[in-house]
């Protein structure tokens, strides 16, 4: 969608054992780590590492929604924001929201709001900012992913985690989590979220040229995809809850001791 | 706050017409509204067209212009798309800078027309790495009453299938046509109370749940797609956007320019 900058190559994207540039075969992911609670002022935290991506995210809220004329008198607004540092691709991007940072933020909100009880908290905003550290292609899931997380963290109520991975085509095979080459010279990019739950679709997007069976094939590998992300996403948050039951043993001040990544 | 109960008021009108099998403008639920184009609109643009969907009034302008290539693509033109929700098409726009809706809508045209190829950038080439053609695609809604998404693509698309890259102005060689390659056509559709229509009204749009927009081409394959709002969709209702958007887009294609 958006060439993060490099030069056209030869580049080969499937080798003759069908192995893509990193290794990876077609169906397997790049390796993904994710951390709740590793920043300490923000209510809510997690930080995804995927691959070379590298993402953060926390949440402050829900707490009172300014500008007052944004205030919904029935229910809480999801604000996402997000951010590319400068440094976080080849070419230094440009700091502040651009077109696609913007449109990247309205359907995160989106997807967000939807696993959110917002009717629990009238006229307030919850803020989620994402900040993309390095990216690597698939940042828009991995930001979906790790905000998901830092909601948790916050114990914002939830109906449950939004979990986020795209699928795509590449030297004409459909695969799933793109890696940056396969991205800028490939033919596809279906970044999905997903509600594993409830086996909703709240985001969904798509650019390239696909047939309809590669496309049916992409976005069930897409969701597939969602589900593995799924199960890191709960091992996190056990891992922190875990942390917090330990912390509150040997009686921390306020209870709750963030430690940090 | 007044909009607000307004919209509760008015989904409960939608609501009770859609458990009918019917929409308050008489449609059936996968029924486009009337459509009508005008090509060569504007003088002073490339290429231009008018676009009415029902209500919803849309001018799309090509602009073309000599300028520097991108370092990623030295031989291949630029395009570039915007749109401008002007105050005097709907209460709900505001004057300034685009605000989220418009940048939205702005990268979902662009998104079916540069993945749909329906320009051949690589003819847009004047000298590799020097000098290319730069294209600006400007979306002006004059009124609207929903669907921006597709009356702009409609638009864009008539606007690019009649623009003449104007190279004698520029000292260039003789005029050409643009140099067209797919003709993408998106198709939007939403989802209020489980219940999935397509080309909504601006009634239907505030109170609906979801929102999905698919572009196809010729093939049947598809180049674009975005969803929107706060529902969800199954894996089933997105599918069904899908056969949509193509049976649909068959048919809307037959009523652009050769």
């Amino acid at each position: 969608m958006t060439p993060m900058g490099g030069m056209t190559t030869d580049i080969k994207l499937i080798d003759e054992n069908g192995r893509r540039v990193d290794g990876r075969t077609p169906e397997e992911m790049r390796p993904l780590k994710i951390e709740a609670g590793v920043l300490k002022r923000a209510d809510g935290s997690a930080y995804v590492e995927w691959g070379l991506n590298k993402v953060l995210a926390a949440v402050y809220g829900p707490r009172e929604c300014h500008p007052r004329h944004m205030q919904n008198p029935t229910r809480a607004l999801v604000q996402c924001k997000y951010n590319m540092a400068a440094f976080s691709v080849d070419d230094r991007k440009r700091p502040g929201p651009d077109r696609r940072s913007q449109e990247i933020s309205k359907i995160t909100s989106e997807a967000l709001s939807h696993v959110v009880f917002t009717e629990y908290f009238p006229r307030a905003s919850i803020d989620v900012y994402i900040e993309v550290l390095q990216a690597n292609a698939g940042t828009r899931c991995a930001g979906l992913t790790a905000a998901s997380v830092a909601l948790a963290d916050a114990g914002v109520p939830m109906r449950d985690l939004v979990a986020s991975c795209a699928a795509g085509k590449a030297a004409g095979v459909v695969m799933v989590d793109l890696g940056k080459e396969e991205d800028n010279f490939g033919e596809a990019d279906i970044p999905v979220g997903y509600v594993p739950r409830t086996k909703e679709i709240v985001l969904l997007q798509m650019d390239g040229d696909l047939t309809h069976d590669e496309y049916t094939k992409g976005l069930n590998m897409a969701i597939k995809g969602c589900e593995k992300v799924y199960e890191i996403q709960r091992d996190a948050l056990r891992r922190r809850y875990e942390a917090r039951s330990l912390d509150s043993d040997v009686g921390a001040p306020e209870g709750v001791q963030k430690e940090v990544a | 706050m007044s909009k607000d109960v307004m919209a509760e008021l008015k989904k409960d009108h939608i609501s009770k017409l859609l458990t009918k099998g019917t929409r308050s403008d008489g449609r059936g639920f996968e029924e486009m509204r009337e459509l009508k184009i005008t090509t060569d609109y504007i003088k002073s643009a490339e290429g231009s067209a008018r676009v009415q969907l029902g209500d919803t009034d849309v001018v799309v302008g090509v602009k073309l212009m000599v300028g520097k290539p991108f370092d990623d693509t030295p031989d291949k033109g630029v395009l570039t798309t915007n749109a401008e929700l002007i105050p005097m098409a709907s209460e709900t726009f505001e004057s300034g800078p685009p605000d989220k809706e418009s940048i939205e809508i702005s990268r979902v045209i662009d998104r079916g027309i540069r993945e749909g190829h329906a320009v051949d950038l690589s003819k847009l080439c004047i000298e590799k790495g020097v000098e290319v053609w730069i294209m600006f695609l400007d979306v002006h809604v004059v009124d609207f009453d929903g669907n921006l998404f597709d009356a702009a693509n409609i638009a864009a698309n008539a606007a690019l299938k009649t623009a003449v890259v104007p190279a004698k102005r520029a000292g260039k060689g003789e005029d050409f046509p643009l140099p067209l390659m797919h003709t993408p056509i998106s198709l939007t559709a939403v989802k209020i109370d489980d219940k999935i229509l397509v080309d909504p009204t601006h009634d239907e749009e505030r109170v609906a749940d979801a929102r999905l927009t698919v572009t196809t081409i010729e093939n049947g394959n598809l180049c674009a797609m975005q969803k929107g709002l706060e529902g969800s969709f199954s894996i089933e209702e997105v599918f069904r956007v899908i056969e949509m958007s193509r049976k649909l887009g068959a048919e809307t294609r037959t009523r652009l320019p050769g």
